[in-house]
């Protein structure tokens, strides 16, 4: 690849200040992340609450500023600049949230809403512009009339479409989806994939996709990075990840997801991680993991000390794990091929 | 003979804008110690089904059908009678442990409340069976945790919580809508265990109410399948996910990401509104294989195979079939 990819964050940190209410610190919710997505590339980044996945994507979008790190869209630095600087290179990235409910103005019909950042950037107007509001909302499957109603009356499936249409109008490079379909029941989900999927295929813009759930993310992306209280602790190939977990942490996510199969989700052995998600107020010492980790034992007292880099082991595997450096192999889990 | 029996259970709501029938002639049983599995979207009637038979709706549901329990009728038990049962024989568990908490109080208070209410224990007494309890569902170093206040224990330990106040009285059955709904991967893989767990050592019936077929998957040893406020389909765990009769049922479990899945099947449409039920199958207008009879009629519930009821014209386990 000797293009420049759309997308290059390098050792991306955000930390929120915290005062009052007797405490006082640090909220270290990115720290040190380095991510890069190709062009039409579609990166997963999974975790669980409070891994700082959704920091990484709002400091992505500059919705928040980061502490540290350089942020390259299409070469471009954005760390730093102004917002009037950033104004016309937003057309180059734009977000999909999680909540179709909250993220469009209920003020606004929905044709206004998708035809708004056509119309900021001074790509269309009047009839141009409502052409190619036609025009998307046909894309993403909505009926033509719809353009003329207002968000609550829509269903949340077709509100997510909405967004995805607006987020679509100005053919950015990168879309960032930050958990969009985790508020939507299941085959409402099954539809927005799809759709994702489909205009992805259409469109060829990059994605970067963040989720909890797996499932989702072996789905649709090409690969992925697993979060862990604000660092990468796993980044690889989609099938690669899913079919050799390496990180102790990315194991017991993967056996811990509930697979609708009765016969699968019986026979497996699961791990179920001890205690509690540590304050990212106060991060653990060397690995950010290891209070948790079942192997805690066998990386000591190096976890406790030294903080493991991510290291590729080879095939763009990337891992973040002392035992898996010092070339042992982790294994809490594997996962179980059923054929039937 | 089943622990409960419920039988044409009905829930409407007088709302400004007409009726709407959350439920609509529901009826199931649950054995002693049984895991039943109750699955469907939101709005099925899921949720309010199993909080009617408690009274727990507001005023402006009408409730009809009998729903017997340890040979009472909970539908029409005076409020009285329904309070010795309520918390003590029959316990529910919310989604959200955060809201379901007081959080002026400390959690061994709460505990404590529902053992001095219902069975007269000291203060003494209850705070020594509140420890117990939380040992029982694992909560570490519970002699410290019963004097925290819900903020200080994670989302997680919240929920092991609120089991242990379900549980304080020795419930014959426990009603878990959505327990794990809210919490993280890891944390529902635990809580999931928890469950098992309680049905092993105190043979504890469990109704899970959720949306997650995963959940279903593992906890559940029957499951009954609600579209539109009605049973669609109900069947042991392992004759549903490997037989699915239901158009509705196959397109669920069609509609979830796994490994090695194509292309993830859509159900078109939307869910109808209930303030309009149809006198015919309530899936047709989304269906594939609605016919005429599907428009025209609403299918009875009829057993397919031995334990396995569906209720649609056209059943079968094939996604493209009619």
């Amino acid at each position: 690849m000797n293009e420049v990819p759309v997308l290059e964050v390098e050792g991306l940190v955000k930390h929120f200040p915290v005062r009052g209410f007797g405490a006082k610190g640090v909220v270290h919710a990115v720290d040190d992340v380095s991510l890069t997505i190709g062009r039409g590339e579609l990166v997963g980044l999974v975790g669980e609450s409070g891994s700082g996945k959704s920091t990484v994507a709002n400091c992505i979008m500059r919705l928040v500023t980061p502490t540290g790190g350089t942020i390259r869209l299409k070469g471009t630095d954005i760390t730093h600049l102004s917002r009037r600087a950033l104004r016309p290179l937003r057309r180059d990235m734009h977000m999909v949230f999680q909540d179709p409910y909250s993220s469009l103005d209920p003020r606004m019909t929905c044709g206004q809403i998708v035809g708004e950042p056509l119309d900021v950037q001074g790509l269309a107007r009047g009839r141009d512009l409502d052409a190619q509001v036609v025009k998307l909302f046909d894309h993403v499957g909505l009926r033509d009339e719809l353009r003329f109603r207002y968000p609550h009356e829509l269903s949340g499936g077709q509100r997510q479409r909405v967004g995805l249409a607006r987020a679509l109008a100005v053919s950015p490079a990168l879309l960032v989806a930050d958990e969009p379909v985790s508020a939507l029941d299941v085959s409402v989900q099954a539809s927005i994939l799809n759709l994702l999927r489909d205009l992805q295929q259409e469109l060829g813009f990059s994605c970067l996709f963040i989720t909890h759930d797996l499932a989702t993310v072996e789905y649709l992306c090409d690969r992925v990075a697993v979060m862990y209280l604000g660092k990468i602790v796993e980044l690889a190939p989609t099938a690669e990840l899913f079919a050799n977990p390496k990180h102790p942490y990315t194991q017991s996510l993967l056996s811990a997801a509930a697979v609708p199969d009765p016969v699968v989700q019986r026979a497996r052995q699961r791990v179920v991680l001890e205690g509690d998600l540590p304050s990212p107020l106060d991060p653990p010492t060397g690995c950010r993991f290891r209070t948790r980790c079942p192997l805690e034992e066998r990386s000591a007292p190096q976890s406790h000390d030294e903080e493991p880099a991510l290291v590729d082991t080879g095939g763009g595997h990337l891992v973040a794990c002392h035992l898996v450096a010092r070339g042992e192999r982790p294994e809490l889990f594997r996962p179980v091929e059923v054929t039937r | 003979m089943s622990l409960l029996d419920v039988e044409g259970l009905s829930v409407r709501f007088d709302t400004d804008d007409g009726v709407v029938h959350a439920v609509d002639h529901l009826s199931f049983s649950l054995a002693d110690g049984e895991v039943l599995g109750v699955v469907g979207e939101s709005g099925c009637g899921k949720s309010v089904s199993f909080m009617s038979l408690l009274r727990l709706l507001p005023e402006t549901a009408t409730v009809g059908g009998s729903a017997l329990f340890d040979g009472i009728d909970l539908l029409a038990a005076s409020n009285a009678r329904l309070r010795e049962i309520r918390g003590r024989k029959i316990a529910f568990v919310f989604q959200e442990p955060m809201t379901s908490l007081n959080p002026a109080f400390k959690v061994g208070n709460q505990i404590g409340e529902v053992l001095r209410r219902h069975l007269s224990l000291s203060r003494g007494d209850a705070r020594r069976r509140t420890i117990e309890l939380l040992d029982l569902v694992r909560i570490p170093s519970p002699e410290r945790r019963v004097d925290e206040y819900p903020h200080q224990l994670s989302g997680g330990m919240r929920q092991r919580v609120m089991i242990a106040m379900a549980l304080a009285c020795d419930p014959k059955i426990l009603i878990a809508d959505e327990p794990t709904t809210a919490l993280d991967v890891t944390i529902q893989a635990g809580i999931l265990d928890l469950m098992r767990d309680i049905r092993e050592r105190l043979g504890t019936a469990i109704v899970l109410i959720t949306h997650n077929l995963g959940v279903v998957a593992d906890v559940a040893d029957r499951v009954v399948v609600m579209y539109a406020g009605r049973k669609v389909e109900e069947a042991p765990v392992h004759d549903l996910f490997a037989r699915p009769q239901h158009p509705y049922t196959v397109g669920l479990l069609g509609a979830v990401p796994r490994p090695g899945s194509g292309r993830l099947q859509e159900i078109p449409g939307r869910v109808p509104s209930l303030a309009e039920l149809p006198r015919a199958c309530a899936f047709a207008p989304r269906c594939p294989r609605a016919d005429e009879l599907s428009h025209s009629q609403v299918p009875e519930l009829r057993e397919v195979e031995p334990r396995h009821l569906v209720a649609c014209f056209h059943p079968g386990p094939d996604a493209e079939a009619a």
